[in-house]
């Protein structure tokens, strides 16, 4: 069943391996930005949670970047169905769609945990080092399982380049800002709250940050990114099939 | 063997198949011919897994293309129409994900692709990257690649499209070499003369409909066996002729422009679906 899986991951890594110089430095630039921008310019003075703003930004924008690197796989995607066909080979392969999915899932999630590991390395190089323990990783984990899911499944129902830029514009772009990365949701009034735990993001976020905080785990946290990932991962296998038209 | 039972295919109001029906031989190089928009690379579509089926049925090698369609695809190598390659992987790495998605062992990779991209004149540049192919040996390298699991039936779509007239024949050189060897090949072209010159059989296509199937020469002898083409004031009409004689007492009749010729695929294709294949 899982035959073919090791043939899409290795495509993807290959690929990845080629323009990795290209890639790591595309990675770094927005996360830098926020680092300087917001990091910086709100000094150490202002407190959140008890900790810098430098302390709380950088494992929201952990799990932004989980989220994003995760979610560009549907770009590669649609490269490789638009514009090089090469979804064809796998089309025409014997290979079942969950080796398919999962191929592409797993190479979502190991861009996300390189752009993790250079949030990291970035938040070390600004003075804030983060402990990461376990439930940091499986939140992260999560997270990027979920996104690398939701990228397979929207990858497959687009139908040009284009569809794919609204996508980034009317999903990516709005969660990235709004999913607990840059400001403490309990500010924010009641309703608002609401909204925003709608979004498996802020669970990632609120996962992520309470780890590094030595908070108690809130398994909450956990259970919504499960079954986010789960649901969108069963609907992402429909969606191989449907893209046969 | 190929087997086509009554094949349709429709997007939404568009009939793009309609009730197609045929079988190839094992061994047997099989054209489709017809013009752009007929059917052809749907066809392929279908039977290769691209395009799912909105009626009939079809087998490859006795397997359901749609109740058993893993054990149908192993036994297909597909050539499609547009370069599909990897153009930021090298020639032996698009081969090797090609054998790895065809479950073959590290060994056979390694083995058949120093084999097929000798076959196929490309070793010198087994490590370049694809995209410093030209469009020829792009085309022979998706051929390599097709055959890379040893399939038993290979699809060609318009596999010559594009291409300059020596690079062509060279492929057509190529596929008769594929054929020789034993697979079964299923070619959709639009050129008359690949049809003619590589085709055990040949199927007319015209708006999803099979017209006619047939030898090329038997559907040559439908028309006639010489062709007589004169300049007129409407424009080119064309007469056909059992014999030599009878149309060369045609032309002593004609005092203006004319041509004498034998018939070819492209007039049994004008006659038997009235209209030209490009």
């Amino acid at each position: 069943m899982l035959h073919g899986l090791g043939a899409v991951y290795l495509r993807e890594m290959r690929i990845l391996k080629r323009r990795f110089k290209r890639h790591i430095v595309g990675m770094a630039i927005s996360p830098l930005l926020y680092l300087v921008a917001f990091g910086t310019a709100m000094g150490t003075e202002a407190r959140f949670d008890g900790h810098t703003y430098l302390e709380f930004l950088l494992p929201g924008l952990v799990a932004m970047t989980s989220m994003t690197q995760s979610f560009s796989t549907s770009t590669e995607i649609n490269i490789a169905r638009f514009y090089l066909h090469i979804f064809e080979e796998f089309q025409s392969a014997p290979i079942s769609n969950v080796a398919y999915v999962l191929g592409e899932v797993l190479s979502g999630m190991t861009r996300a945990l390189i752009g993790i590991v250079l949030i990291l390395g970035l938040g070390a190089a600004f003075g804030v080092i983060l402990h990461t323990g376990p439930w940091f990783w499986l939140a992260a984990a999560l997270n990027a399982f979920a996104f690398s899911s939701l990228a397979v499944l929207l990858a497959m129902i687009v139908r040009s380049h284009g569809d794919q830029a609204l996508l980034n514009a009317f999903v990516i772009t709005p969660m990235a800002f709004l999913g607990g990365t840059f400001f403490p949701l309990d500010r924010l009034p009641e309703w608002a709250q609401n909204i925003l735990y709608a979004l498996p993001l802020t669970h990632a976020a609120q996962a992520i940050r309470g780890d590094v905080f030595g908070r108690p785990v809130v398994w909450a946290h956990f259970a919504v990114l499960v079954a986010v990932g789960a649901v969108v991962f069963i609907i992402a296998l429909k969606s191989v099939g449907r893209a046969r038209d | 063997m190929i087997v086509i039972e009554n094949l349709r295919k429709q997007y939404g109001a568009f009939t793009a198949l309609d009730g197609v029906s045929l079988r190839v031989a094992p061994g047997e190089l099989f054209a489709y011919l017809g013009p752009n928009g007929a059917g052809k690379s749907t066809t392929i579509k279908i039977l290769t897994g691209l395009t799912r089926l909105s009626g009939g049925s079809a087998t490859l090698g006795g397997a359901d293309i749609q109740t058993d369609p893993i054990a149908a695809k192993r036994q297909c190598g597909v050539v499609m129409q547009h370069i599909n390659l990897d153009s930021d992987l090298t020639l032996v790495e698009n081969m090797d994900i090609h054998g790895r998605l065809f479950g073959m062992s590290a060994a056979d990779r390694v083995a058949r692709t120093e084999e097929l991209l000798g076959y196929v004149d490309l070793y010198d540049r087994k490590e370049k990257l694809v995209s410093t192919l030209s469009g020829g040996m792009k085309r022979r390298l998706m051929i390599a690649r097709a055959l890379m699991h040893n399939p038993s039936i290979l699809f060609l779509d318009e596999p010559t499209v594009g291409l300059d007239a020596e690079i062509r024949r060279r492929i057509w050189g190529l596929i008769k070499k594929i054929q020789n060897a034993g697979t079964t090949i299923f070619l959709t072209t639009h050129y008359i003369e690949e049809a003619e010159f590589l085709a055990d059989r040949v199927a007319f296509l015209d708006e999803g409909r099979l017209r006619a199937l047939d030898t090329p020469l038997a559907l040559m002898h439908r028309v006639g066996a010489w062709a007589f083409d004169r300049l007129t004031e409407d424009g080119m009409k064309t007469e056909y002729f059992p014999d030599r004689d009878s149309a060369q007492a045609a032309v002593t009749l004609d005092a203006g422009g004319h041509t004498l010729r034998r018939v070819n695929l492209e007039d049994a294709f004008l006659t038997l679906t009235g209209k030209t294949v490009v």
